[in-house]
C-alpha cells in the first residue's frame, strides 16, 4: 500500500484550483474492502482539502457507496489507511466518523419523520441537563443553523415528516453543521430535487466551502459537476483511475472515457439474431406510471432479449414492475401473445410472465425455506391435486432445474439463505422455468453475483431466449445490457430517449444520453 | 452440516417442549401422586385445555402468516351468547340441537372475516383491527346477554351430543383432537398451508410469485374466527350456559401457547404440534398448581417465566442455525 507522506508540505501539487488550501483535510490511501466473494474496493485513493467541492464520479458498481460507507464508519476497510490532518485514524463506527468531523448525507435521507426539526438535528447528541432536554437552547441553535443555510422558513418545532425532500435535505445538512463537520459527504443530493431546489443547494454548498468546510459531492449529472466542482476523482471497478483532476481543465469526453471500459471483460454469449417472422410475444403500448415514467412502448418477440439501460431512478425498474402488474399503470396497455392483460400480478403470472426482482432477498426468496419450495413458489398450486400438495412432484421438478441450471450445491433441501448470490438468482430463474414462462422480466440479474457466475447467468438467459422466451433485462451496468441484449432502450428521466440494436451503440454513447440528457 | 442443522432444529425444539411437559408430569406425580396420575384427572386436564387448544390452532395460522388476532377471546364470548339466546334456544327446540352449533360457528366465522377484510383490504394493522373487534365483540355480547348468564334449557340433545364420552373420552376432547389433526394437515399438506408459510416468510416475494395474498389473509382470519366459534360450542357444552365473559383473556393464553410452541411471532414458520404441546404444558401447569392448592398468582408468575424461557431458547436456536448455515 502507498504510504502517506509524513511531510504535509510536500503533498499538494502546485497547479490545482486556487480556492483550496494547501494541507489536505482528509486522505485515503490504497483502501481495499473485501466482502465474502467480492472485492468492492480495490485500491482507492482520495484527497480532500478544506473548502473544496470534491466530486466523486463513477458508474454503478464502481465502489462509490462502499467508499462513502467506509468514510462514514459503516464499513471497516480490509487494508489501506485513512488520514485526517495527516494523522492516521480508524473510523470504527458512525459516531467516530462524526467525532472526526465527517458527516454523511445519504441519498435516502436518514431523518426521523415523527420528530421535529430541532429534535432531528440534535438526535444522538441531545442538549440536556441531567436527562432533561434543553429545548429552548436547541431551538435557538437550530434557528441559527437554518439561518446559516438560508432557510429561515423552516421552523425548529416543525415536524420533519411535513417537509419536502429538499427540506429534509436541509435538516440533514443542519445536523451535519451542528456536529461541526469539516467534511460533508453528499450522495446524489440533487437526484430528488427540482431545478430551483438544485440552485439553492448549490448556493448552500458554495457558502459551506467559503467557510472552509469541504464537500465530497456525488452526482451523475456532469453539467452539475462542471458548475459546482473544484476537483474530481474517478472510480472504476473499485479503483481510483484518476485522482484530483481539476474540473475546469478536464473535458467531459475524458471523464466518460475514464468511467467506461471494464477491467474484467465478461464473455457474452453469441446473438443468433431474431428471426424476421418471429411473433411478438410482449407488446407494451404507451405505458405510463404517474410521475415516474410515460409513453413507454416496446415489443419483444420470441427469442429476443431487450435491454433497458438507465441510471438508478430513471424509472427502469418501475417499467418492469408495471408491465408485471405489481404497480398499477396510469395509462397504456400490455399484451401477451396478442391478449390484453388486465389485473394484478396473478393475472400476469397466469398469462406467462415471470419477474426476477431487483432485490432478490427481500422481493424474491423465502430465505428460510428449502430451495425446492422457492423454485415451486408459483407452481405448487398447479402440481397439487384438490388442494393437496404433491411435494414429490415439486422436488422432482426442482431437481430437474437444479441440474439443468447447474445450481450449486445441488441439493433442493438447503435453505435459500445459504446459497450464494448467483445460485439464488438461478433458483429464481428456475421458478419461472418450472412455470413455463413466455415472458421473462429480469431486474439486475447479476447484482451481487460474482464474476465467475455472471457468464453462466448470461448464457442461461440467452438459452431461455433461444427456447422461445421474450426477455427484458434491466441493468445498471451498461456493458452488460449492450453485451447481452439484441435491442436496447435507453431510459432517462422516465422516457425512452433511444431505441436500437444493441450492437450499434456503445457504452460511451449510452452514458452520454443518460448523463447529459438529465441536466438540472 | 447446515443441512443437518436445518433438519435437527425443529426436532430439537420439539424435544425441548416434550421434555418440559415430561418434567411437569414428573412434578405432578411427585406432588400429587394418584390424584394427578389418574385417568379422571388427565381427562380433566384435557377437557380444560380444549377451548384454548382449539382457538390456538386457528391462532397458529394467523401468526404463521405474520399476523395476530387479539379478538378471539371476545369472539368466543359473543358466539356463546348469540348461540344461547332464547331465540336460538327456541329454534333449537323446534329444528334440532345443531342450530346452536351453526349459530356459534357462523358468528365466529363472520367476526373473523370482518377482521380479515379490515387487515387485507382496509390495510388496518392486524393488532389494531383485532383490538377493535375485541372491544366491539365484547360490547355486543353484553348487549345480547343483557349482562346475564344465559343457561341453555330444554335442548337436551345438545348435551347428549357434547357431554357424551365416546371411548371413555369426552366429546369436547375429541373436538380438540380433530381440530388439531385437521390444522396439522391443512398447514403441512395443502396449498393453503404452503401459502400461509410463504406469506408469513416474505409477503412481497409471495405477491410477486403470483399468490393472492389479500384473499389468503381474509381466509386466515376467517379460520381464526371459526375456531373461536368452535371454542364457544365447547364452552357452552362444558358450562351449559352462554356468557358475555366467556373467553376473557383467552387470546393471551392462545398467543402464549403458539409462541411457546415454536411458531415465529414474525411469521414464516408455524407448527401445530408445537402449539398442542404449548397448550398441554400450560394446562398441566395449572392442574399441578391447583392440586397442590397453590396460589393462582404464583401460577401466573410461573406461566410468565415459561414464556420468557421458551422465547429465549427459540432465539438461541435461531442464532445457532444462522451461524451453522453460513
Amino acid at each position: 500500500m502507498v504510504d502517506a507522506d509524513p511531510q504535509p508540505t510536500e503533498s499538494p501539487a502546485p497547479q490545482r484550483a486556487e480556492r483550496t488550501a494547501q494541507q489536505p483535510f482528509l486522505e485515503m490511501r490504497g483502501i481495499v474492502k473485501e466482502f465474502p466473494g467480492a472485492r468492492a474496493l480495490d485500491g482507492v485513493d482520495l484527497e480532500v482539502r478544506p473548502g473544496e467541492v470534491h466530486c466523486l464520479l463513477g458508474q454503478n458498481g464502481a465502489g462509490k457507496s462502499t467508499l462513502i460507507k467506509t468514510l462514514a464508519g459503516a464499513h471497516q476497510p480490509t487494508s489501506g489507511e485513512i488520514l485526517i490532518d495527516g494523522e492516521p485514524v480508524t473510523i470504527s463506527d458512525p459516531v467516530a466518523a462524526l467525532r472526526l468531523g465527517i458527516a454523511t448525507i445519504y441519498q435516502e435521507l436518514d431523518v426521523v419523520d415523527g420528530l421535529t426539526v430541532a429534535e432531528n438535528i440534535y438526535l444522538g447528541h441531545e442538549l440536556a441537563s441531567g436527562g432533561v432536554t434543553r429545548r429552548a437552547e436547541a431551538a435557538r441553535n437550530t434557528r441559527k443553523l437554518l439561518e446559516r443555510l438560508g432557510h429561515t422558513e423552516i421552523t425548529p418545532h416543525r415536524e420533519v415528516g411535513s417537509l419536502s425532500a429538499a427540506g429534509k435535505q436541509i435538516v440533514s445538512l443542519a445536523r451535519a453543521l451542528s456536529r461541526d463537520a469539516r467534511v460533508v459527504i453528499m450522495d446524489e443530493p440533487s437526484a430528488v430535487l427540482d431545478s430551483e431546489e438544485v440552485g439553492n443547494l448549490h448556493r448552500i454548498v458554495r457558502e459551506l466551502t467559503a467557510d472552509g468546510v469541504a464537500v465530497v459531492y456525488i452526482s451523475h449529472r456532469l453539467e452539475e459537476i462542471r458548475q459546482l466542482g473544484d476537483r474530481i476523482t474517478v472510480l472504476k471497478d473499485g479503483r481510483t483511475v484518476a485522482e484530483s483532476l481539476v474540473v475546469a481543465d478536464t473535458p467531459t469526453d475524458d471523464l466518460i472515457k475514464l468511467m467506461t471500459g471494464r477491467a474484467v471483460e465478461y464473455a457474452f454469449p453469441d446473438r443468433p439474431g431474431v428471426a424476421e417472422d418471429a411473433a411478438p410475444v410482449l407488446e407494451v403500448e404507451d405505458l405510463a406510471l404517474g410521475g415516474v415514467f410515460s409513453d413507454v412502448s416496446l415489443t419483444v418477440r420470441a427469442g429476443e432479449i431487450v435491454g433497458l439501460a438507465g441510471l438508478v431512478g430513471s424509472g427502469r425498474s418501475e417499467i418492469l414492475e408495471t408491465i408485471y402488474g405489481a404497480r398499477r399503470a396510469t395509462s397504456g396497455t400490455v399484451r401477451v401473445g396478442g391478449k390484453r392483460l388486465r389485473g394484478g400480478v396473478d393475472a400476469a403470472v397466469a398469462a406467462g410472465i415471470g419477474l426476477c426482482p431487483e432485490e432478490r432477498k427481500s422481493q424474491g426468496l423465502l430465505l428460510d425455506e428449502p430451495v425446492y419450495r422457492n423454485i415451486t413458489l408459483s407452481t405448487f398450486a398447479r402440481t397439487a391435486r384438490a388442494g393437496l400438495l404433491d411435494e414429490k412432484a415439486e422436488r422432482a421438478a426442482a431437481r430437474e432445474q437444479v441440474e439443468a441450471l447447474d445450481l450449486r450445491p445441488a441439493s433442493v433441501e438447503r435453505h435459500a439463505r445459504t446459497l450464494s448470490g448467483g445460485n439464488q438468482q438461478k433458483a429464481l430463474l428456475a421458478r419461472w422455468l418450472v412455470h413455463g414462462c413466455r415472458v421473462l422480466l429480469l431486474d439486475e440479474p447479476t447484482r451481487g453475483v460474482d464474476v465467475g457466475a455472471r457468464a453462466e447467468i448470461y448464457t442461461l438467459i440467452r438459452r431461455l431466449a433461444d427456447d422461445g422466451a421474450a426477455v427484458i433485462v434491466v441493468s445498471s451496468e451498461i456493458p452488460e445490457v449492450l453485451g447481452l441484449a439484441d435491442r436496447v432502450l435507453v431510459i432517462s428521466d422516465g422516457k425512452a430517449v433511444h431505441e436500437g440494436p444493441a450492437g450499434e451503440i456503445d457504452e460511451h454513447a449510452v452514458l452520454d444520453l443518460v448523463m447529459e440528457g438529465s441536466v438540472a | 452440516m447446515s443441512q443437518r442443522s436445518a433438519l435437527m432444529g425443529p426436532a430439537l425444539r420439539m424435544g425441548g417442549l416434550v421434555l418440559a411437559l415430561v418434567l411437569l408430569v414428573v412434578v405432578g406425580v411427585a406432588t400429587g401422586g394418584e390424584r394427578f396420575w389418574s385417568t379422571g384427572n388427565l381427562i380433566t386436564v384435557l377437557s380444560l385445555a380444549a377451548v384454548t387448544g382449539v382457538v390456538s390452532i386457528g391462532m397458529t395460522f394467523v401468526i404463521t402468516s405474520g399476523g395476530i388476532d387479539l379478538s378471539v377471546g371476545a369472539v368466543v364470548g359473543l358466539a356463546s351468547v348469540w348461540a344461547s339466546t332464547l331465540a336460538t334456544q327456541y329454534a333449537a327446540q323446534d329444528y334440532g340441537w345443531w342450530v346452536i352449533v351453526v349459530t356459534a360457528l357462523a358468528v365466529g366465522l363472520v367476526a373473523g372475516l370482518v377482521n380479515g377484510a379490515l387487515v387485507a383490504y382496509g390495510k388496518v394493522p392486524a393488532f389494531i383491527a383485532t383490538l377493535a373487534m375485541l372491544a366491539a365483540a365484547r360490547g355486543l355480547a353484553e348487549i345480547i346477554a343483557g349482562r346475564r348468564t344465559q343457561v341453555i334449557r330444554d335442548v337436551e340433545p345438545f348435551f347428549d351430543v357434547f357431554q357424551s364420552r365416546p371411548l371413555g373420552v369426552p366429546t369436547i376432547v375429541w373436538i380438540f383432537v380433530v381440530v388439531a389433526a385437521a390444522g396439522w394437515f391443512l398447514l403441512n399438506r395443502t396449498t393453503f398451508g404452503r401459502r400461509t408459510v410463504a406469506v408469513g416468510g416474505n409477503p412481497e416475494a409471495s405477491r410477486l410469485a403470483g399468490i393472492k395474498i389479500k384473499r389468503h389473509t381474509l381466509y386466515l382470519y376467517g379460520i381464526a374466527g371459526l375456531t373461536a366459534g368452535i371454542g364457544a360450542v365447547i364452552l357452552l357444552a362444558r358450562t351449559t350456559a352462554g356468557s358475555s365473559t366467556h373467553g376473557t383473556l383467552l387470546e393471551l393464553d392462545a398467543i402464549a401457547a403458539v409462541v411457546v410452541g415454536g411458531t415465529l411471532l414474525a411469521g414464516g414458520r408455524g407448527t401445530i404440534t408445537g402449539t398442542v404441546l404449548g397448550v398441554l404444558i400450560f394446562s398441566t401447569l395449572t392442574n399441578v398448581f391447583v392440586l397442590n392448592n397453590l396460589d393462582s398468582s404464583v401460577q401466573a408468575i410461573a406461566k410468565g417465566a415459561i414464556i420468557v424461557v421458551a422465547v429465549l431458547l427459540q432465539q438461541w436456536f435461531a442464532a445457532r442455525e444462522k451461524v451453522t448455515s453460513t
